[in-house]
């Protein structure tokens, strides 16, 4: 870890309710370099609470409290909606679960991403709209001229969540928060959007945050990984050294684990401790 | 006693259909006096009831016919609370008496709609084919007509009065809930509970008015509660236009418009029934909100 | 990427064809239910009881002219040839003779009608232009003060008489204060001065520079229409909120504040476009129930319109002038109608990406 780009300490998110506070995120305290780190839970695992509480993007009524949260060497905490704003697209940006819903559907593709560029680069239209064409063809869109001018409800669901990596990196953030980029895509099309967005991260330094449940994709894919459970970062540690995790939640998870080398009869069921929220 | 009571009406295990259904009742009213909007609204339309039964011993005696033009158009005063109208008659007693023909109308709206809305749409829904597709179309037509105007119409060829402002409005009312009635049935119909009862024997009518039509009645009641401001204000309008009840018969609509020539100088001749039909639709929506938050969720809020 | 050319070719077909089913069905319906509302209007001018014939040949009639004119009028053949007969005249414009005015209705409705047609469009302007922001802000601010505020108002709106609340504005506005106009289009020393191009009065004031006269017809307009207005606002401000809180939640809002636009510019630029189709479907709709209150509203600002036609009319028994009047109030609200729903399946994304 050459330079921290991130750093979390003691970062907690709560919602108000009217059977009392629910807890969504937990003293969660981790660094992050430019580098890759996977974040792995089951659902409500407060996972995407993470990822959105570092964009400032909680809704409310919820709280976000934190001893430090600071992005490249500046705190985030006393942030104004304007700090946030220039912040937000040009040096953190989000891609999420599912391109069908998190492309705007009345607005044309090349629009969308020209819009990125507008926001932040003081582009001119035409300008724009030759970084957006450029980037589309980064992603590996074949006919970006084509593309550019498509609703998205004309594309698969690779093409879309290409098109989401695009715009989110067409302004050239230090650090991309991926919120399950491949669950809800084919299979066969989960492997070339991943090939993808480890090209341009590897390619332009970036960090990453990978958000996921799927225990093998963000082993192969990430640096480091941090296993998560109700709000609560349980346990942290090298992607390679996940088989001689400590925890027995991450043993568990391992167990439970479908593998083609090691074929089992009967996958293991997890078994939770109340205690490990304590 | 109470306890106990009230643990038997939360049972989830009802034993019986009696105590099944006075422990769903006993948990809307729960829900409706949680909600300060709706409890509101079952108080005022509580209030109205028994001021329409209780009318006279309310105008303690006083008339709501008898004219005295020596003091026609007095202001409120200790003799007339809120003074008297252009011939003289007590504007309180008429505002009380008043709430028994709104009552009235909604009432007989009620029971006239709500009965063909159901019939029509449980039919179409549960036999579908070509009776659905003609009675839908009825239905369509009808939903497209402009209510009032074809109230108004229908009002002026009858000719004025309470009964046939009662067919008119009804006979612009009733299509929403045919249709309401024909989503609902054909959800039910598909369910695994009916296919037994078919299974069993049961003839299209039992099944129709034994199994279905009670199923459809909570959403039924959520949405006469909601129409009623709308019935209730389509029937003033009638009234102010001279196509509701007919004088001596103290209706609120047909009062505002008895004020409209003396608005500027006698102002509680129009505003007083005017206020009365405006308390009254505001009660019926805000109970029927609550009604719908209770009953349906999922709807639009 | 051939396939996806021949792919947005093979859609491009099947909306074309969706849309081709669409028209043919609005077509079907709008036939259909005109049908419905003149049998229904044909049906109420049988049950009135007020005879046909004595109003064509006038109470003096001798017998013979009186049974003349009943075999004239068809009312000898069974209902359906009535019914057919009635049909063909009304499709040819002939809506009888009025009583009143002894024009042929049909002039007379032609006369009247731009008075209605002024006051329900300012109406509906007035209705949109506060009506959609003020919901677009409560669904935004769910939850708060803004949103009670608008569901506050919306209710009142729900609650109240239209015809009273039109007297009590006069009262206050007219009467007591004297901000605006009274009764009616015009004062009497303004009236007939301007030709009636397009029977408009701002409108055609304007374009003779008469600029006098179209401030007084703005001072006689201004308080209906704004009572009008007020009932279409409350109807679009609640549906215009629950529309906005459907797209709020939706992920794309995400997605643009995540790019970095500010919460107002997702909530203008990216949620709001999406729920352009249903709003314009709602204000078509408040639009054609405009036309219906303006009825009573007329009555009560003396507004020489299809409603105070349609009221004056049925006070001196006049029931062709009525019939036609409803015929055509319920033409237009039926085309209004159906042609928004029509919109609605048009734009439907389900059908566009069908």
């Amino acid at each position: 870890m050459s330079e921290s780009l991130l750093t979390v300490r003691n970062l907690s998110v709560t919602y108000p309710g009217r059977t009392g506070m629910t807890h969504a995120l937990r003293n969660a305290s981790f660094e992050l370099g430019r580098e890759r780190l996977g974040i792995v839970g089951e659902s409500g695992s407060g996972k995407s609470t993470m990822g959105r509480a570092i964009l400032g993007l909680i809704p409310r009524p919820g709280i976000v409290s934190a001893d430090q949260l600071d992005f490249a060497g500046r705190s985030l905490l006393a942030n104004t909606d304007r700090d946030w704003q220039s912040l937000r697209g040009r040096r953190i940006s989000m891609i999420m679960q599912d391109p069908k819903y998190s492309l705007n559907p009345v607005k044309r593709i090349g629009d969308q991403i020209a819009e990125t560029c507008r926001l932040h680069l003081g582009s001119t239209r035409k300008d724009a709209e030759s970084r957006a064409l450029a980037m589309l063809e980064a992603v590996q869109i074949r006919n970006p001229d084509t593309v550019f001018t498509l609703y998205p409800h004309q594309l698969s669901g690779g093409m879309g969540q290409r098109v989401m990596i695009a715009m989110m990196l067409v302004a050239e953030p230090d650090l991309l928060i991926a919120d399950e980029p491949t669950s809800a895509l084919d299979v066969t099309v989960q492997n070339e959007v991943l090939r993808i967005l480890d090209r341009l991260v590897s390619e332009r330094g970036m960090g990453l945050l990978f958000i996921s449940h799927n225990l093998t994709v963000v082993s192969s894919f990430c640096d480091r990984v941090l296993i998560m459970y109700g709000g609560r970062i349980l346990e942290q540690c090298a992607a390679a050294d996940l088989a001689r995790a400590q925890h027995p939640y991450t043993r568990a998870l391992m167990a439970a684990t479908p593998s083609l080398d090691h074929p089992k009869a009967e996958l293991a069921t997890l078994v939770r401790d109340p205690s490990w929220l304590e | 006693m109470s306890v106990s009571l009230t643990q038997w009406l939360m049972d989830d295990r009802p034993t019986s259909r009696r105590q099944a259904v006075l422990g769903n009742l006993y948990r809307g009213l729960r829900a409706i006096i949680a909600n300060p909007a709706a409890l509101t609204g079952l108080v005022i339309v509580s209030l109205l009831i028994l001021v329409a039964l209780f009318a006279p011993l309310l105008a303690q005696g006083i008339s709501p016919i008898d004219q005295d033009l020596a003091r026609r158009l007095s202001p409120p005063s200790a003799d007339h609370l809120l003074g008297t109208d252009e011939l003289g008659r007590d504007i309180y007693a008429r505002t009380l008496y008043g709430a028994r023909v709104t009552l009235t109308i909604v009432f007989l709206v009620s029971i006239i709609v709500a009965p063909i809305g159901l019939a029509v749409g449980t039919i179409a829904g549960y036999l579908g084919g070509w009776v659905d597709r003609i009675l839908m179309r009825i239905t369509d037509v009808f939903l497209a007509f402009p209510r009032l105007v074809l109230a108004l119409a229908f009002a002026a060829a009858l000719g004025p009065g309470i009964e046939n402002a009662v067919i008119a409005i009804s006979l612009t009312a009733w299509p929403p809930y045919a249709r309401m009635a024909r989503a609902e049935t054909i959800a039910i119909a598909r369910s695994d509970f009916i296919q037994v009862v078919v299974l069993q024997g049961a003839s299209t009518f039992r099944i129709l008015f034994r199994h279905i039509v009670p199923l459809c009645m909570s959403s039924v009641i959520v949405r006469l509660t909601l129409d009623m401001a709308g019935i209730i204000l389509t029937a003033a309008g009638l009234g102010f236009l001279g196509l509701g009840a007919q004088p001596p018969t103290p209706e609120w609509g047909a009062m505002v418009s008895a004020g409209r020539e003396v608005i500027l100088d006698q102002w509680w001749v129009a505003t007083i029934p005017g206020i009365a039909i405006f308390i009254v639709s505001l009660g019926f929506n805000l109970l029927g909100d609550g009604l719908r938050d209770v009953f349906d969720p999922k709807a639009e809020r | 990427m051939g396939a996806m050319a021949v792919n947005a070719a093979r859609r491009a077909q099947g909306w074309t064809t969706a849309v081709l089913r669409q028209v043919t069905s609005f077509a079907l319906s709008l036939v259909f239910t005109f049908i419905g509302l003149t049998a229904v209007t044909f049906f109420i001018g049988r049950l009135t009881k007020i005879d046909p014939v004595l109003a064509v040949v006038g109470d003096k009639a001798s017998k013979e002219v009186y049974d003349n004119a009943y075999i004239a009028l068809g009312l000898d053949r069974p209902l359906i040839v009535q019914y057919g007969l009635y049909l063909k005249r009304v499709l040819t414009g002939d809506l009888g003779i009025s009583v009143l005015t002894s024009q042929p209705v049909i002039t007379d409705l032609l006369r009247v009608f731009p008075a209605t047609f002024e006051l329900a469009t300012i109406a509906i302007v007035i209705g949109v232009l506060v009506g959609v922001p003020a919901g677009v802000l409560a669904g935004a601010r769910k939850g708060r003060l803004p949103d009670h505020i608008v569901r506050v108002g919306g209710l009142f709106g729900y609650s109240v008489p239209v015809f009273w609340l039109g007297l009590v504005g006069l009262f206050v506005f007219y009467g007591k204060l004297g901000w605006v106009s009274g009764t009616g289009r015009l004062d009497v020393f303004y009236e007939d001065i301007v030709t009636p191009r397009t029977g408009i009065i701002l409108l055609d004031s304007a374009l003779e520079g008469e600029w006098d006269i179209f401030w007084n017809a703005f001072s006689h307009l201004i308080l209906p229409a704004a009572i009008l207005g007020y009932y279409s606002l409350a109807y679009i401000a609640r549906m215009t909120r629950s529309f906005m809180i459907d797209q709020l939640a939706q992920e794309y809002v995400i997605t643009a504040r995540v790019k970095g636009r500010s919460f107002w510019g997702a909530v203008w630029l990216h949620a709001f476009p999406n729920i352009m189709v249903p709003l314009i479907t709602v204000i078509g709709l408040s639009y054609a129930s405009l036309l219906e209150g303006a009825v009573l509203t007329e009555t009560v600002f003396a507004w020489p319109g299809l409603g105070l036609y349609i009221t004056r009319a049925l006070f001196n028994s006049d029931m062709n002038a009525v019939m036609g009047g409803t015929i055509l109030i319920g033409a237009v609200f039926i085309t209004i109608n159906l042609f928004c729903d029509f919109l609605y399946r048009i734009f439907d994304p389900r059908l566009k990406s069908a």
